[in-house]
């Protein structure tokens, strides 16, 4: 009897050991150095060291620690301040926008229509055109004398607003052609969220009698919510950070109008004022890890609990 | 029947109508007004130009300042073919012992691979550490710049396809003798092929577009890529709309091809998430 229960665990231990350890290390933790190097050296040290350089006046040649004066300066001079509040609007604009025009697009695109392939690939192309190309050529079309857009309102008698020269609309006209060309991503998002959905949910509810409306509110809205998760996280990461589009059709102008916290970022530094951008670098980040992160864990939430 | 037939071709016919007048005018006047002469071009409108210059407009497009473009083309190409070549195995290879191996480093990792898709980079310092190691302004700075910027996106497709490959897979060639290299490079990498097309070509449609990067990192003539000159042959050709939009033009063919090749695999990657958050 003793015999018996002292012999079983040697034979376990004889046994175990070269059955689980090459499993086991055929998962090498060295597998992340090659990508965790790259992130370190070329990512995570300049995020730290941003936090201190944010704090001293740097040129080329020298750093000197002044404390918060760079973050004092961003929020006191107008046209910097101006940056900081244009891109809540920008970010919050094109996102909600994508959002609404993405989903009333995915119902219409999943829905039994002539040409649904042909309108799909459409809306979808903007995505792959360059941001710079798209601004460029939306600058043009958008030109208060010569552009097409104008041109077109004049056929039915409209006078087109100066899209981009009017300082009260021109981040709102950048915006739109953000929306133009982001609405694609959006839309392909939510086609594959509601193709997730199981018909029956639908025919269920047509034998209850439930109209369109109600079908679309209580089962395609609620039912797509993965979906209008990933539309709103992506859209607001992209829309918060905006530069490029902002800096090929209006450099921030007129004047500072339609300037973002990423085309002040560019600014200062053009100018030279290394410690304020990267001042503005700090503030971006602060703002996109705000917005982004209460939101990401509310939308898991809501999740967890359905 | 017949009236809902009638129905949905009507709201088919107004919705291609509708995208004719919202996207396609946009793409129809850059390659009209790429098509024309200087000074037709210059009008703006949406015109037939009365003859058709297209490929004249081409070579003209090409040997501006010394085919800067083509030199651009080629920077561009360099570019985005390393640098996502990197990020792939890079990616991959965290993604799998991400997914494969439970240890306490995994949720550190998580958030680290989170941070990188949220926090946006820190331009000067980030130009800092670049001069400090020497890469700033060359092109392997870049490629590698591109790189680290692209791996968190990958390893999420990774991690979330690697689970779907049975890990029996993995123990049956531990079992013949393979050791972990030769599992990851000949078992496992093969099976992820589709989650790799997708990646490379979502990543490579992203660098190839990338202008601020190169903006910022990569200054100078020397190595400009094709968004950089694009760019600047805004501010430098005044009245040659022509050959602005040709450029447009040809720098959206790249993409463009990789779309109608891959169309699957980019909506797969664009979409992956939003069925399962």
């Amino acid at each position: 009897m003793t015999t018996l229960v002292a012999s079983r665990p040697s034979a376990d231990d004889a046994l175990k050991p070269p059955k689980r350890r090459p499993i086991k290390s055929s998962y090498p933790t060295w597998f992340y150095i090659p990508a965790g190097v790259f992130y370190l050296v070329l990512f995570a040290v300049p995020t730290f060291a941003s936090l201190y350089f944010s704090l001293t006046r740097w040129t080329l040649f020298d750093t000197e620690f002044i404390g918060l004066d760079n973050f004092v300066q961003f929020f006191s001079e107008p046209m910097l301040l101006r940056g900081f509040t244009n891109t809540f609007i920008y970010g919050f604009l094109t996102s909600g926008a994508k959002v609404v025009l993405g989903l009333l697009l995915g119902v219409f695109l999943t829905s039994q229509i002539a040409a649904r392939g042909y309108l799909r690939s459409v809306v979808f192309f903007p995505v792959l055109v360059s941001t710079i190309g798209v601004g460029i050529t939306f600058k043009v079309l958008m030109d208060p004398f010569d552009g097409l857009i104008n041109s077109g309102l004049a056929l039915f008698g409209i006078t087109g607003p100066g899209w981009l020269t009017d300082p009260s609309l021109a981040l709102f006209s950048i915006a739109l052609v953000d929306v133009w060309k982001g609405v694609g991503i959006a839309t392909l998002i939510y086609i594959a969220g509601i193709a997730a959905i199981p018909p029956e949910y639908y025919e269920a509810a047509r034998v209850d009698g439930a109209n369109g409306w109600q079908r679309f509110w209580r089962i395609t809205v609620p039912l797509v919510r993965p979906a209008t998760t990933t539309v709103v996280l992506l859209s607001l990461i992209g829309g918060l950070r905006a530069f490029d589009l902002i800096w090929a059709m209006t450099r921030g102008g007129p004047g500072f109008t339609s300037d973002v916290i990423g085309s002040v970022i560019y600014k200062q530094y053009q100018a030279g004022f290394y410690g304020l951008s990267t001042a503005g670098n700090v503030v971006l980040f602060v703002v996109v890890t705000a917005i982004i992160v209460p939101i990401a864990i509310w939308f898991n939430k809501r999740e967890v609990e359905r | 029947m017949k009236a809902k037939a009638l129905r949905r071709n009507l709201t088919g016919a107004v919705a291609v109508l509708v995208s004719i007048v919202v996207f396609l005018v946009p793409f129809a006047f850059i390659v009209l007004t790429a098509a024309k002469s200087a000074p037709e071009a210059s009008l703006l409108d949406l015109s037939l130009p009365s003859e058709w210059l297209l490929w004249q407009n081409v070579v003209d497009v090409m040997q501006t300042r010394d085919y800067m473009l083509v030199r651009a083309f080629v920077n561009s190409t360099v570019l985005t073919v390393t640098s996502v070549v990197l990020m792939v195995v890079m990616a991959a290879m965290v993604g799998y012992v991400l997914q494969r191996r439970s240890s306490r480093w995994n949720p550190m990792v998580n958030v680290l691979v989170l941070a990188g898709l949220i926090v946006p980079p820190a331009v000067v310092p980030t130009i800092w550490v670049l001069q400090t190691i020497g890469l700033f302004k060359t092109m392997p700075g870049m490629i590698f710049i591109e790189a680290t910027f692209g791996l968190s996106f990958c390893i999420l497709l990774f991690r979330a396809f690697v689970s779907t490959i049975p890990k029996e897979l993995d123990e049956a060639a531990v079992i013949d003798g393979a050791g972990p290299l030769r599992l990851f490079f000949q078992v496992v990498l093969p099976l992820l092929k589709p989650v790799v097309v997708t990646v490379v070509v979502v990543q490579a449609v992203a660098v190839f577009n990338d202008f601020t990067g190169p903006l910022y990192f990569l200054p100078g003539s020397d190595n400009a890529t094709v968004q950089l000159t694009l760019y600047n042959f805004q501010s430098q050709t005044l009245n040659q709309w022509n050959l602005l939009f040709m450029n447009i033009f040809l720098i959206t063919i790249p993409p463009l091809v990789m779309y109608i090749v891959f169309n699957r695999q980019i909506v797969a990657g664009m979409t992956s998430g939003a069925v399962k958050g």
